[in-house]
């Protein structure tokens, strides 16, 4: 079978051409890391199928960084290249594609971003590229598929041409001289984007965008969750589930072994989504009734934020808070991510240079950044006692945050690197990507999160059943009721936090505690221990020794925190 | 008159221009900013800075690259003339 790899500086369009030629939607976004592992897709030409793999950017073939050694690993297993350029940053891109010709592999380029060439005023004589190089070059918009037919059309005729030139001077000096034959500028008027970047990178206007852009993106998060929420999954599991579970119920003789696991305990004779504990009750209500809203709006605005190519633009004016913390800005992005799910902020966290900035990231990704899961049901469990009670969790949140970074800082040995990175122009995303994205992540968390927050109620009504908790619960109570000031009871929640921390948060609900003993236990079970499935990401980007460290840290911090919380609340 | 005038990345106001003359610091150093377009001859314009010694901005052709405030003093730019009336020009 033929392999074709996808090979190109980042935040070039890989992603999005990818998508475009194998017909498999993955995410793609305004910023240069978006792809940290590698993706396969297959499409057919003519009989045969063809493999491509989207290579994680690289700036050169002489590696500077773990990311850029992967991908330099991969040409091996390579047959043919799809060198993808931006076709606005014609010299550097070349680069990468003369170090590429330099190698026994047919290359044939795609000159990606061939739409922007046109409103900054670059012409590029794509014949004349074409004989210079001595490969095929093919004109593309990745995000509007222009030229994709043309591109695969081509392929047969991607060709190893005779290269020549030693030494990165001689390199540089031949990228020159094509530069000069091909291309040519003329004048063109800022757009209002320019002006808009010229904004951000004003040292004050920057931090009041930044304030703005952080305050709008939440507002409008909890403004779109609630609104679906109160206007369509509430109404939805009124109207149409619950008359069918009461019939279920009624058939089920209203009580008995089956009864308790699929609709659970009635409450004052009802069903009760947040207390009853059935499969069919609070475990489609958490999912999709409780959290699905809160992940919709969530990645809206994560989507927005990530294709307009504002994210890298924070992590400049991150870059000194996060230095404290033994990280770089860029390390921000991984952050952001994490807020939505754990999981992708710590693949992500391999965008960073070096093995001690990972650890870190990921610790403080584990501990003081909860998932959207995770703060859906905190906002709906703890904000009915308060808006004030859910900002005291944030708050205990970002604190440990801040200190365990920088007492990691001082304790992991080694030095945090330079940030470095290119900041990409804002774009105008289009709303066909957005929705494409959004559907995307979305699909993802139910078929991800759906059967493993049903299996994790299941799970807890047998060990109810069979009394098991009960003796956990007596085990732990001394832990619990001194340092936390927690009813035993809530052992239950903490050990089903391994599983999913939103049901976890949902088994607090009919534990009647304080608003005071609800901040301490959402606190404790978010810092407390990542769930199962951010447990093993981190095992295997971390490998075991780093995790159990890891895991040791979190135990701790949320120990102290919750107790600290007792104290002084 | 500034020129000839040679000084870090660092040291340059925002809005001036000038060519790197050369990178103070190891091979490693000199790939990854060669990578993004940042190499001895090349025109630079210095965008921004951060507060608070943060990360410097400047544009090489049409690309903007954060630099680290470190790396902003091992990069020397030779100041483009400069004659004073004229305007900053992009």
């Amino acid at each position: 079978m033929t392999h074709i790899l996808l090979v190109g500086n980042p935040n070039v369009g890989k992603s999005a051409l990818f998508s475009r030629i194998t017909g498999v939607r993955i995410v793609a976004s305004n910023y240069p890391g978006t792809t940290v592992g590698f993706t396969k897709g297959y499409f057919k030409s003519g009989e045969e199928q063809v493999q491509v793999t989207d290579v994680p950017g690289t700036y050169t073939l002489e590696p500077t960084s773990k990311a850029e050694e992967v991908a330099v690993e991969m040409l091996k297993d390579g047959d043919m290249v799809i060198n993808v350029i931006d076709a606005t940053n014609l010299e550097r891109n070349l680069n990468l594609t003369l170090q590429l010709l330099k190698r026994q592999i047919p290359v044939i380029v795609a000159l990606n971003m061939w739409d922007d060439t046109r409103h900054r005023g670059i012409n590029i004589d794509v014949a004349r590229l074409e004989e210079l190089l001595g490969v095929p070059i093919v004109p593309t918009v990745g995000v509007t598929g222009q030229g994709i037919k043309e591109l695969v059309r081509r392929f047969p005729e991607a060709s190893v041409p005779k290269t020549t030139y030693s030494g990165s001077n001689e390199r540089w000096a031949r990228i020159g001289d094509i530069v000069n034959q091909v291309q040519s500028l003329s004048h063109h008027h800022h757009t209002w984007y320019e002006h808009l970047e010229d904004a951000c990178n004003d040292r004050i206007g920057g931090i009041f965008i930044a304030l703005l852009v952080l305050s709008a993106s939440f507002w409008f998060i909890r403004f779109v969750g609630e609104g679906i929420i109160s206007y369509i999954a509430e109404p939805l599991f009124e109207w149409l589930w619950t008359p069918l579970l009461m019939k279920l119920s009624l058939a089920l003789g209203s009580g008995g072994f089956w009864h308790n696991i699929l609709i659970g305990k009635p409450i004052n004779g009802q069903i009760d989504y947040s207390q009853s504990f059935g499969l069919l009750s609070t475990g489609f209500y958490i999912p999709l009734g409780a959290v699905l809203p809160y992940i919709i709006s969530f990645y809206l605005v994560l989507g927005m934020l990530e294709d307009v190519g504002y994210l890298p633009r924070l992590a400049i004016l991150m870059d000194t808070l996060m230095h404290k913390l033994g990280l770089h800005g860029y390390a921000i992005i991984p952050t952001i991510l994490g807020f939505g799910c754990n999981v992708p902020g710590i693949m992500a966290t391999r965008i960073l240079e070096s093995r001690r900035e990972r650890f870190i990231a990921a610790t403080l990704i584990s501990i003081g950044i909860p998932c959207a899961a995770l703060q859906a049901m905190i906002i709906g469990l703890v904000g009915q006692r308060g808006l004030q009670y859910v900002a005291m969790v944030y708050g205990s949140l970002f604190i440990s945050w801040l200190i365990i970074g920088f007492i990691l800082n001082h304790s992991v040995k080694g030095f945090s690197p330079e940030i470095l990175v290119e900041i990409p122009p804002y774009r105008l995303p289009l709303l066909r990507v957005i929705a494409e994205k959004l559907w995307l992540r979305v699909s993802g968390f139910i078929k991800e999160a759906l059967p493993v927050v049903l299996a994790t109620v299941l799970v807890i009504n047998i060990l109810y059943a069979l009394g098991i908790f009960n003796s956990i619960a007596n085990a732990a109570a001394p832990v619990l009721t001194n340092l936390l000031g927690l009813p035993k009871e809530t052992i239950v929640a903490l050990v089903v936090g391994f599983l999913r921390k939103d049901v976890a948060i949902g088994m607090l609900a009919p534990l009647a505690l304080t608003a005071k003993q609800l901040v301490i236990s959402s606190t404790v079970l978010a810092m407390f221990f990542p769930c199962a499935a951010t447990f093993v990401i981190l095992a295997r980007e971390l490998g075991a020794r780093d995790t159990l460290k890891a895991a040791g840290i979190m135990i701790a911090a949320a120990l102290t925190m919750g107790g600290l919380q007792n104290l002084i609340l | 008159m500034y020129q000839g005038r040679q000084m870090t990345l660092r040291q340059m106001n925002i809005g001036q221009t000038g060519t790197v003359v050369t990178i103070l610091g190891g091979r490693g150093l000199m790939q990854r900013l060669e990578g993004l377009g940042i190499r001895p001859g090349k025109k630079v314009i210095k965008i921004s800075s951060t507060l608070f010694r943060g990360p410097v901005t400047l544009r090489v052709d049409s690309t903007q690259v954060a630099v680290g405030f470190g790396m902003a003093s091992k990069i020397v730019v030779e100041l483009d003339k400069y004659l004073p009336g004229d305007t900053a020009t992009r």
